[in-house]
């Protein structure tokens, strides 16, 4: 029973990583950037969830509607008007340089909201389910099929629309695209955009189960590092086996090993991962 | 490196020595953090300017460094042989692991240097009866020195000291083959292996050496402040304010990078003292803005600002 019940737990988890690294991975993938405000993002997700629904009483399920367009504008924003221009420097500057901003956007919410934690708090609160003796609190579940569905429906605008093939397209080889006509620098911005509505809806979600402090911001961003390394850059399938991998195995571990130990156990795997298979459980060798 | 900015360091070494006679214990302060930020920048120059590997494992060798230094000084060791076998550990240590985390490159090696952080911090935090884990360790005063402005300049002076050594040592690596070595890997790291540098032992060296003066920093520092706890000296910032001492200065020099951590730290300063609670936020616009508009560091401000711009683009300046 208690493995059961492990097992769901770390399925809750594991479907939020996935929303958490989905967005990530697209940026990561798609610009070669990694994004270190991506942390940043999920937790003001999480505020914009936690103001609208304290002072306007808005359930964060329709938080959603108005967080993804919002957060999609000031990622498209950001790209255009500051990442774009150093898009082509080596690693070491775009990883700098969205360390600065994350630095400016974790001490503007700092000073907005303080250090303390906040909980978004439904009332009534939602019942807890008791299935065959596992305990499934319906908030998680909603949770975790909400993350689901913005994590698939990302799969589904990357398969089946225009822009959608036009950032794959420059995922797979850049200059190709450029000479078949795609506007690269609109894509990246739009990719961008992509990455930090993700970002937004998951901290709208993670504001459901888990207290709100600017000081999450590098954890949510430390398992956004794993599980695309686990699963493979810039691939929505990969993000959602990598985000279902480490969920299990954390509450796994925790079991085992003591919760103190999660951190620990996600890097030593993450270390691992990088050396013996860098490319992620589905990624293919050399596709860069 | 040239004549003239090596005479450029060794004044403003100088000038740094005397700051025990006309300044007091705020001015010593200073000048302690001067000299470790000089070491800290200096050191990640030989892995990230003169190798061209984007390491964040600064914080991972500091904190290291002062938590191994830490407790065998509270184990009554003296500052003098904890600080040097910290310093012979974390070298063997940094090895091992540049060994394992060079094969990478890029962003994985970058995400893999901060994930070492990352695991030393909870395993610090982890292991309580060695490290006192969130309690934090205490160190007791040493026994040399007994005031308070005694102590001050003690410390000052020590660390001081490793910064002329660690200088010493990285010039050296500059000149030697070594250093040529790592320039060559920096450019083409394919082409060097073929004309026979071993890229793995040079690389693996110099993230020893870029490793060993900052543990030993660490160790003077948890000497200095007597009480260090896993957050504090595995900082990520650790990791970060060197790389934009560098940056500062121009990427790859080691002039660049002392007179990049003393710019910084007068920046830092400044701000700390006037704009207490946006002192990150203000960070992290300097470092927009730097790499914004002054790609090459303060070279830039010199001619023909774009067509420097250009160059760096293409590979990394040398002075």
């Amino acid at each position: 029973m208690l493995a059961l019940q492990v097992l769901t737990n770390g399925l809750v988890l594991g479907c939020l990583y996935a929303c958490i690294a989905a967005g990530f991975s697209l940026v990561w993938g798609v610009l070669n950037v990694i994004n270190i405000m991506h942390g940043g993002f999920i937790v003001a997700g999480s505020y914009v969830a936690w103001l609208s629904y304290s002072r306007m009483g808005i359930d964060p399920w329709f938080t959603l509607f108005f967080v993804a367009p919002l957060f999609f504008g000031i990622g498209y924003l950001i790209q255009r008007g500051i990442l774009n221009r150093v898009i082509a420097a080596p690693v070491l500057v775009t990883l700098t340089l969205t360390f600065g901003m994350d630095l400016i956007l974790n001490n503007g919410m700092l000073i907005a909201f303080s250090a303390d934690y906040r909980k978004l708090l439904l009332s009534p609160p939602l019942e807890t389910l008791l299935l065959a003796g596992i305990v499934v609190p319906v908030d998680r579940l909603l949770a975790m099929v909400l993350a689901l569905s913005l994590t698939l429906a990302l799969y589904l605008i990357l398969r089946h629309s225009r822009v959608g093939r036009a950032i794959i397209a420059v995922r797979m080889d850049r200059d190709a695209s450029l000479l078949m006509g795609v506007d690269i620098k609109k894509i990246y911005s739009v990719a961008f955009g992509f990455g930090a509505a993700m970002a937004g809806c998951a901290g709208v979600l993670l504001a459901l189960i888990f207290p709100i402090s600017p000081l999450s911001a590098g954890a949510y961003l430390g398992k956004a590092f794993v599980v695309c390394v686990l699963g493979g850059l810039g691939s929505v399938p990969g993000a959602i086996l990598g985000g279902l991998f480490l969920g299990v195995t954390e509450s796994v571990g925790a079991v085992v090993f003591g919760p103190e130990h999660s951190v620990t156990l996600s890097f030593s795997l993450l270390i691992v991962f990088l050396i013996l298979r860098p490319q992620g459980i589905l990624g293919k060798k050399g596709y860069e | 490196m040239s004549r003239k900015s090596l005479w450029i360091i060794v004044a403003l070494l100088g000038l740094l020595s005397l700051l025990p006679l006309v300044g007091g214990a705020y001015a010593l302060r200073i000048g302690t953090f001067a000299s470790m930020y000089a070491i800290l920048a200096v050191s990640w120059n030989v892995i990230g300017g003169m190798a061209g590997y984007p390491s964040f494992a600064t914080a991972a060798f500091f904190g290291l460094g002062a938590y191994a230094g830490g407790i065998m000084l509270a184990g009554g060791a003296s500052l003098a042989v904890a600080t040097v076998a910290t310093g012979l550990m974390t070298f063997v240590a940094a090895f091992i692991f540049g060994v394992i985390l060079l094969r990478l490159k890029g962003h994985y090696f970058a995400i893999g240097s901060l994930a070492v952080a990352e695991v030393l911090r909870e395993l610090t935090n982890a292991a309580t009866e060695l490290t006192g884990g969130g309690m934090g360790l205490n160190i007791p005063m040493s026994s040399v020195v007994k005031s308070v402005v005694g102590e001050a300049q003690f410390f000052f002076y020590i660390m001081w000291a490793l910064l002329i050594v660690t200088l010493i040592v990285v010039i050296g690596i500059e000149r030697s083959k070594l250093g040529f070595g790592l320039r060559c890997i920096c450019q083409n790291e394919s082409a060097a292996d073929m004309i026979g540098v071993n890229s793995t032992l040079y690389k693996s060296l110099a993230f020893g050496f870029s490793g060993v003066f900052v543990a030993m920093a660490g160790v003077i520092y948890a000497g200095w402040v007597h009480y260090i706890e896993p957050p504090d000296v595995y900082d990520i910032l650790y990791s970060v304010k060197p790389i934009v001492m560098a940056l500062l200065g121009g990427l790859g020099s080691t002039l660049g990078a002392v007179m990049g951590a003393f710019l910084f730290l007068a920046i830092e300063e400044f701000v700390w003292r006037n704009l207490l609670d946006l002192h990150t936020g203000v960070l992290g616009l300097l470092i927009v803005v730097l790499l914004l508009f002054l790609p090459k560091g303060l070279v830039s401000f010199g001619s023909s600002w774009l067509g420097k711009r250009l160059v760096w683009r293409n590979g990394v300046p040398r002075d």
